[in-house]
């Protein structure tokens, strides 16, 4: 009887572990055990020294990583501005429409982001439309293009990376009580002024999770630089990728694979430190 | 007509506020305010006038266009007709963040990312007031609502009373010509919103800052307020001390808001100006005062009295003013016992006997007499439900506002 009631008590103990025993597994598998496969390699299989891969990544490749963080940084921008008062419009006026502009964001998923960003190539392609009206307006000279350029690149990368800065943005507005709102007003201030001091303050968990969901993915990403840049627009997901399909140097490809993630991790903690988001940092 | 707040009458000063007789200026006056969204009506006619200091409460149910009115009055909703005058200026299309007043929400509505002084600075320096003028009155508020040792926590570091109170000093901290209370006690358990309620008054009087209080708790509003105004569907149905309010209650609908009332359907027999006789359960004759609704003989109508109010005995009356009622059943509830008793033509009454009421055991079935002092009882127009019941409210809002109040405490 006593071991009935004991047993009980110890599967209720076990419960949340056992809750998140897939989750954790599915980690182990997939992203602990070939990330440790990925560390080996980098420092295995070259002739010199184990940081042999590490110093040519350095070396060789540091013009590929500021490239790739500037245009991670212009796009999360671009994101940012474009997509901060679309969220605000949503969460705060839109009414009856909300659901319809939430479902229109995120309608661009429906369709492979690599055909989307074919369908970009066309667009902005020499005898494409968006090249001729430029022309029209003379923004763009005789031998402008706007395919193989960097606002080509940095464009693509902001278009495809949108949706994930306004709907992070959105959920936080969306929770914001607006009876703070009305209550700053109540207390004298103008409306600009409860979005400074109330609104705005409120919302920057979501700009933060919002930027991350744009600057990292940002970073690696090689479809944009290849399809719509050209050598000179070239990412580090784009060296990265071709060192292991095509040169197949998987110590340098691994090794360029380790600088990146912590780059991206100190600027990350540097941002969070920046925007004093307590929960992330 | 003119609009003022106090009564010509000198109306019954009582223990809890002596001054409120005193006539005070007006602060807030509405003046006919209808408000509608889209073709419901909140608020109809609105029309009356607030004191300078006083603690002014609207009372109603939900959905009664109390917390509309309050609003309007802070500037988040604007009049469809007429118009809010504050301090002399019409503000009507004036927006929050240029009234002068302050609103305690009902959530209280903190900033979370603020500490507790920066909250109550908020107002301020908005303002503009400056940086010393704005911390001495961060700290001299924070110590009337004695959270100063609290002054940099956060607001969800804080307890719900704890809160209420931040909200109140983040409120008084602009020195508002009002403050609007919306149901601030609400979401507070029963004890502590005891406390609160004389923590407010205590604050009231110390600031000596107009408080405009909205709830639907009758019993808070008849322990806080100077004045209260019984809102029901949108329309003000009386306005009065708590003391007017319940022993004279001007329609059947206030009559059962606030505290029992029992309500006997009564024919008017003869009236003159201030006392009428009636016909309840069918055949007894009633003296009532005429009160403030002009009764013609023959007019249906409703007799209002308190369960404390009746006299119970064995006997008829000596003068012949009585009811028989037999006694259905009785609960000793302390102070009174609480006895449910049923007239010959059914209508049920309650009554509240007290130790001083000698009478034998009320057992079920117990025959006995009804009855009451003529200030005791009230002549109401007849309670249709659903029905516009108090058209006289409307069209003398003077009279409401200035009639004595009859009975004592």
């Amino acid at each position: 009887m006593a071991g009935t009631a004991s047993g009980g008590s110890r599967r209720s103990r076990l419960a949340p572990y056992l809750l998140v025993a897939p989750g954790i597994l599915w980690l182990l598998v997939f992203f602990v055990v070939p990330t440790l496969t990925l560390a080996q390699t980098s420092v295995t299989g070259t002739e010199g020294p184990w940081w042999e891969a590490y110093h040519r990544a350095l070396s060789n490749y540091g013009t590929h990583f500021f490239r790739s963080l500037r245009y991670a940084l212009g796009a999360t921008l671009l994101s940012l501005a474009m997509g901060y008062p679309l969220a605000y419009f949503i969460a705060f006026r839109a009414g009856s429409l909300k659901n319809m502009l939430l479902g229109l964001v995120v309608l661009p998923f429906f369709t492979t982001f690599l055909v989307r960003t074919f369908a970009w190539k066309t667009i902005l392609n020499d005898g494409g439309p968006a090249v001729w009206l430029l022309k029209q307006l003379h923004i763009l000279g005789e031998g402008g293009r706007l395919l193989d350029t960097t606002i080509a690149v940095v464009g693509g990368l902001t278009y495809n990376f949108l949706p994930f800065m306004i709907l992070p943005i959105y959920v936080s507005l969306e929770k914001i009580d607006r009876r703070l709102v009305e209550a700053a007003e109540d207390l004298y201030s103008t409306p600009m002024g409860a979005f400074r001091k109330v609104v705005l303050p409120l919302s920057l968990p979501g700009v933060f999770a919002g930027s991350l969901l744009t600057f990292i993915p940002a970073t690696g990403d090689f479809i944009n630089a290849q399809l719509l840049g050209s050598p000179n627009q070239q990412m580090i997901g784009t060296v990265i990728q071709n060192q292991f399909l095509e040169v197949r140097d998987y110590p340098l490809a691994a090794s360029l694979s380790f600088v990146l993630m912590a780059v991206i991790t100190v600027g990350v903690l540097a941002y969070a430190r920046v925007l004093g988001t307590e929960e992330l940092a | 007509m003119p609009l003022t707040h106090v009564s010509n009458t000198p109306a019954a000063p009582t223990a809890a506020d002596p001054s409120r007789a005193e006539s005070r200026e007006p602060v807030i006056t509405l003046e006919h305010v209808v408000k509608r969204f889209g073709s419901y009506l909140a608020v109809q006619e609105a029309h009356f006038a607030i004191g300078r200091g006083e603690f002014f409460s609207m009372l109603g149910p939900s959905g009664c266009g109390k917390t509309t009115t309050l609003r309007m009055i802070a500037g988040f909703e604007q009049p469809t007709e007429g118009r809010i005058v504050l301090d002399g200026k019409d503000v009507s299309r004036v927006p929050p963040y240029r009234r002068n007043v302050n609103t305690v929400f009902q959530h209280y509505a903190l900033f979370p990312h603020m500490s507790v002084a920066d909250n109550v600075a908020f107002g301020p320096r908005s303002q503009k007031v400056g940086a010393e003028e704005t911390s001495r009155r961060v700290d001299q508020l924070l110590t009337v609502v004695k959270l100063a040792q609290f002054a940099d926590r956060k607001p969800g570091q804080l307890s719900g009373g704890q809160q209420q109170r931040v909200a109140l000093a983040r409120a008084l901290a602009n020195y508002p010509q009002a403050l609007l209370l919306d149901e601030p006690l609400g979401a507070l358990d029963l004890k502590l919103r005891q406390a609160m309620q004389i923590e407010l008054k205590r604050i009231q009087r110390e600031v000596g800052i107009t408080f405009i209080y909205v709830t639907h708790d009758q019993e808070e509003a008849l322990t806080m307020s100077d004045r209260i105004a019984v809102m029901n569907e949108g329309r003000v149905e009386q306005i009065g001390t708590p003391q007017e309010i319940y022993h004279s209650p001007a329609s059947v609908f206030v009559a059962n808001f606030i505290g029992v009332a029992n309500l006997i359907p009564a024919v008017v027999e003869h009236a003159n100006g201030t006392d009428a006789t009636v016909v309840v359960a069918g055949s007894r004759r009633m003296a009532v005062p005429a009160g403030a609704w002009p009764p013609r003989p023959g007019a249906a109508a409703t007799v209002m009295v308190r369960p404390e109010r009746l006299r119970l005995t064995s006997q008829a009356p000596a003068d012949g003013r009585g009811v028989p009622v037999t006694v259905e059943h009785a609960v000793f509830q302390g102070p009174v016992v609480r006895c449910t008793l049923r007239a010959a033509d059914g209508t049920g009454i309650v009554a509240h006997v007290g130790p001083e009421q000698s009478l034998p055991a009320l057992e079920p079935g117990l025959p006995l007499w009804i009855g009451w002092d003529l200030d005791a009882g009230r002549l109401l127009p007849p309670d249709t439900v659903g029905a516009d019941a108090q058209p006289f409210v409307k069209a003398d809002l003077r009279h409401t506002m200035g009639r004595a109040s009859l009975p004592r405490l």
